[in-house]
């Protein structure tokens, strides 16, 4: 009766007497590996079951994740959003902070090696009017300035208290057009005046005709005015040329950039020696 | 009856495979005896007739000669099982029939038993067509006069006895 079924389902016949052909092949023969056939042949098939059935898995959770469960992402986009220019502002801060930070350390630096007695300012406003180029600094003479004090930064000569108040003081910059300051070039020492041109250039002045001069030369002050220490930056010849009053036209460009000035060394006496050529 | 005829078909196949041995053709050899058998009793008696019989011929066969037991004996099965498939569904009376039969089995024969030999790399068949398109033919001719003897001899015999009654 049971062979009869058997009979009636050649199917299943045939499949079982694959799977008997298939074992006893396998249980003979190795794998290149040295694994039974067998168990390679299970071991793979499982293994590619549990790939799909693993990619499956991650379809469904890639699915929640992207789709379903972005509920209420929206809110969370609009806060990380708000928070992220909150942070920008104050990225902002920092930065500036930083590089306030960096200024003054600027400033310490030349205030030590300038061996002077100075007074450090911030410059808290600039010219009320665009004829003159002068900028207002938070010390009076409730600090000690005085008129004609020096004015420096650690890039070179600023200008010179013209006007202290309590606790304000204004500084005309060496590019104002009434400014001027006794200097020299440093390489030949030959001395002139700077003055202030308005145009936000400077101008050495009596400057002989036969004298030594190149453009690239610096030119430093030369402590002759009473006024500033001898020996700070001034600028570098831009331009030279001859002059008919038996002057060079010498065009200096400023060492100072005068639209970037934040922080200032007042020199509230001059110092007692020479500050070092080359150190400043 | 029919399961003892079946079986000495088996067992004279496999005697007379084992001495025409020697005929062979690029390394194989250039008629299958024992397939012949297969293919015919699952002409004769449908699938699952041809399944067992290709399962035990080939067994056996794997027993006598080759180095695993079970490739021969599942490209046998295979081959009865679909020959009596084909025999359900197609008349297959015919010698052509037939011969493109015994050709399409011994095709498919070749392919399991070399397939899986060189899957399993445990032989290489260099080139193996024109030696299996040798047996294939070879199948194909002595497989259909086989046949045509095998079903025009008993009549023969039943004949020749049934003329000699009259006579006297």
């Amino acid at each position: 009766m049971a062979l009869a079924d058997i009979r009636q389902r050649p199917g299943v016949l045939l499949t079982a007497a694959i799977l008997l052909h298939v074992i006893l092949i396998s249980a003979q023969v190795n794998s290149a590996s040295g694994l039974p056939v067998l168990q390679v042949v299970t071991f793979g098939s499982f293994a590619e079951v549990q790939r799909g059935t693993m990619a499956v898995v991650n379809g469904v959770g890639d699915l929640w994740a992207g789709y379903i469960g972005l509920q209420g992402v929206h809110e969370e986009n609009d806060a990380l959003k708000q928070e992220l220019r909150a942070l920008q502002v104050r990225l902002q801060q920092e930065r500036a902070e930083a590089q306030r930070t960096d200024n003054l350390r600027q400033l310490l630096e030349l205030r030590e090696r300038a061996n002077l007695d100075t007074t450090a300012a911030e410059v808290i406003a600039a010219a009320a009017s665009p004829e003159f180029r002068t900028v207002t600094i938070d010390k009076g003479t409730g600090e000690g300035l005085k008129a004609d004090m020096a004015v420096i930064s650690p890039a070179g000569v600023v200008g010179r208290v013209i006007l202290p108040s309590g606790r304000a003081s204004k500084v005309q910059l060496l590019i104002d057009r009434n400014a001027a300051a006794g200097a020299l070039i440093e390489r030949t020492r030959v001395q002139g005046v700077v003055e202030g041109f308005g145009d936000g250039s400077l101008r050495l002045a009596y400057v002989p005709g036969t004298a030594d001069v190149r453009p690239g030369d610096l030119v430093v002050t030369s402590g002759i005015d009473g006024i500033y220490p001898k020996g700070f930056v001034i600028g570098t010849i831009d331009h030279v040329d001859r002059g008919n009053g038996g002057y060079h036209v010498i065009t200096v460009r400023p060492a100072v950039d005068f639209t970037r000035l934040e922080e200032v060394l007042v020199v509230r006496a001059p110092a007692s020696r020479e500050v070092p050529e080359g150190d400043s | 009856m029919k399961i003892a005829a079946a079986a000495a078909a088996i067992l004279a196949a496999l005697a007379l495979q084992t001495t025409l041995a020697g005929l062979v053709i690029r390394g194989t050899a250039a008629i299958d005896l024992v397939l012949i058998v297969v293919v015919y009793l699952a002409l004769k008696s449908g699938p699952v007739t041809g399944l067992v019989a290709g399962t035990v011929a080939g067994l056996i066969q794997d027993s006598l000669s080759n180095p695993i037991l079970g490739i021969g004996g599942l490209a046998k099965t295979m081959v009865g099982f679909l020959a009596g498939v084909l025999a359900t569904q197609f008349i297959l009376t015919g010698p052509l029939p037939r011969f493109v039969l015994l050709v399409l089995a011994t095709f498919l024969h070749a392919g399991i038993f070399i397939g899986l030999y060189v899957l399993l790399d445990l032989r290489q068949f260099p080139d193996p067509v024109p030696a299996v398109i040798g047996q294939a033919l070879g199948n194909g001719f002595v497989g259909v006069v086989g046949f045509q003897l095998v079903e025009w001899l008993p009549g023969f015999v039943d004949r020749r006895r049934a003329g000699r009654f009259l006579k006297r």
